[in-house]
């Protein structure tokens, strides 16, 4: 049997105005124990914050201080404007995988905006409901594929698919791992697209057709512009998963250091390079520093993206 | 007055929802027109049906027939936008655009392809002033619309909505959103348009439809209880019902 806790009717003021009082009828001292429990969480809270933060310097601080060596034998106008990467021959330019990795991004970018927004406007504005509620999850799953499948993909039907098309002997380079990133980052623009997209308000819409509009102009003058910022957002988070990718883009860009200034020329970028090279270096070597100076830097590329991240969020949020 | 509007044995159904029922009556050109009756009575649906703007809910279906200065809008010939822009509305809620206020009435206009400069500022100031907005915002058409008040805004809803020079304006409880002194303005206007255009006005508010419109209807259950001159309809109503109403007893 259940019963209701004893104090469950107060017949007159005084009895509740006591039963108010901490600790009144009870062996613990309920304020005590209260105040006690709050304080622990306090403190364990605090102690996560806290270890998050460290974590992050710790990285940044042992990825900086081992890659900073790099400018003991190489002067950092060499790490960053050569493109001569001879490790071999001591020569440790990394301008060849700093401009692949931006050429590659912003190929990526080039390819995948443009498709996402008008994958994420069908998704929002044009499917039928049914097909919706199928597309939406099937998005979402494509987006936690492990990126070695993207590239398994890449290597055994895209670079045979783009040999044949175009007739050059190789396929990989530049182009090839731009495709399979588009491939990879197109759920993650288009869902977040489609989502800012349906939170533009009904009422934009009504007005628009109100005025004579076509669903086309509706869609073009008022929700593209209305969805701006989250549309930003998607970007950037594409951009940042696009930057710091590295399996699909090894498996696909031919891992040669040289300049990527031709669409099929196998080359390198950060990522890719740092994960060919770093299980064979010797530990203590400019080598292995100018690896780690190139993690470095992307971690820092990444960082700064976040912060824009946040700051196109704010922006957002004041309009 | 003669009749611009013309509504025949209408009915309309939101899936198996019986909304209008045999509604039949004659609209008169630049007066203004009061849809009154309880909520879910069918007056904003009417309303709905002269600029098509129920197209878009899926489920609609329409008997009868509307004709809009002797031409059936829902004929095959009719093109829906150009009725759209011949039959302007503004809605319960302020809806201006996150543009500019210049951008926001500049809107219409921009649709329909008028792309000159001059043409464009000469649109937005006639509109602005038509609507008694430009006084409080020409020197700053270029701030954002959403900073204006709520009662400017849905004067700067009016003011866009002229600019692409209807013949009929819909308000759809323009007011109800609305602080009283905005509520008057509003009503203001609406009294200085009804000379230039059409007017019909769906209201919750029986004291708005009793001091701005000429005619008034109200609706029960989706039909036409009364119509009549809004003063003959206020002070000796025909039906009933209409007595029931406007004197309080329901709705």
């Amino acid at each position: 049997m259940l019963e209701a806790p004893s104090s469950s009717v107060i017949n007159n003021g005084v009895e509740l105005g006591s039963s108010l009082k901490s600790g009144s009828g009870k062996a613990f001292d309920r304020k005590k124990r209260l105040s006690l429990y709050n304080k622990t969480f306090k403190v364990i809270c605090i102690a996560s914050a806290v270890f998050v933060c460290l974590i992050l310097f710790t990285i940044l601080f042992f990825m900086g201080r081992t890659g900073i060596l790099t400018f003991d034998t190489v002067s950092p106008l060499t790490f960053f404007f050569s493109s001569e990467w001879a490790p071999e021959n001591d020569q440790y330019g990394a301008f060849i995988f700093i401009f692949g990795t931006f050429a590659l991004t912003f190929l990526t970018m080039l390819i995948s905006v443009p498709l996402s927004v008008i994958i994420a406007v069908f998704l929002a504005e044009i499917t039928p409901s049914w097909l919706k509620t199928m597309l939406r999850p099937v998005m979402d799953l494509l987006v936690g594929i492990p990126s070695v499948v993207y590239g398994f993909l890449g290597m055994t039907i895209l670079i045979p698919m783009l040999r044949d098309l175009t007739g050059t002997s190789m396929g990989d380079g530049l182009l090839a791992a731009a495709i399979v990133l588009t491939i990879m980052v197109l759920p993650t623009i288009s869902r977040i697209t489609d989502d800012a997209i349906v939170a533009v308000p009904k009422k934009y819409r009504d007005a628009s057709y109100a005025l004579g509009a076509t669903r086309f102009q509706t869609i073009v003058k008022v929700v593209l512009p209305a969805a701006k910022s989250g549309i930003m957002y998607a970007v950037i988070l594409g951009m940042g998963r696009a930057i710091g990718e590295t399996m699909a883009v090894v498996m696909v860009i031919g891992n040669t250091p040289q300049i990527a200034d031709e669409l099929f020329k196998p080359t390198s970028v950060l990522t890719s390079n740092i994960v060919m090279q770093i299980s064979n270096v010797p530990f203590d070597s400019s080598w292995n520093y100018a690896l780690y100076m190139m993690g470095f830097l992307l971690l820092v590329i990444s960082l700064l993206m976040i912060v824009l991240v946040r700051l196109v969020q704010r922006k957002g949020v004041k309009s | 007055m003669g009749t611009l509007i013309d509504i025949q044995s209408l009915n309309l159904y939101y899936g198996t929802f019986h909304a209008l029922k045999d509604v039949s009556m004659d609209i008169p050109e630049k007066a203004i027109t009061a849809f009154i009756g309880p909520s879910g009575c069918g007056k904003s649906t009417l309303l709905r049906t002269l600029n098509r703007m129920n197209d878009m809910i899926p489920g609609t279906r329409i008997e009868g027939q509307i004709a809009v200065g002797g031409t059936d809008i829902y004929s095959r010939e009719v093109d829906v936008e150009t009725l759209r822009k011949k039959v302007g509305m503004v809605f319960q809620q302020p809806n201006p655009f996150p543009k500019s206020i210049y951008d926001n009435v500049a809107y219409g206009p921009r649709l329909h392809g008028i792309r000159s400069k001059g043409k464009l500022d000469e649109i937005v100031e006639t509109s602005l002033r038509s609507a008694a907005l430009w006084g409080e915002v020409k020197d700053h058409l270029k701030r954002s619309a959403l900073s204006l008040s709520g009662g400017q805004q849905q004067r700067l809803c009016i003011a866009r909505a002229l600019a692409v020079n209807p013949d009929i304006l819909l308000m759809d409880e323009a007011t109800s959103a609305l602080d009283p002194i905005s509520t008057l303005k509003i009503e203001e206007l609406a009294q200085d348009l009804k000379d230039r255009y059409t007017i019909v006005m769906v209201t919750h508010n029986m004291h708005q439809a009793a001091r701005v419109s000429n005619q008034t209807v109200f609706f029960l259950n989706g039909e036409v209880v009364e119509y009549s001159d809004t003063e003959k309809l206020f002070s000796n109503p025909r039906d009933q019902r209409t007595e029931d109403y406007i004197s309080g007893r329901f709705g």
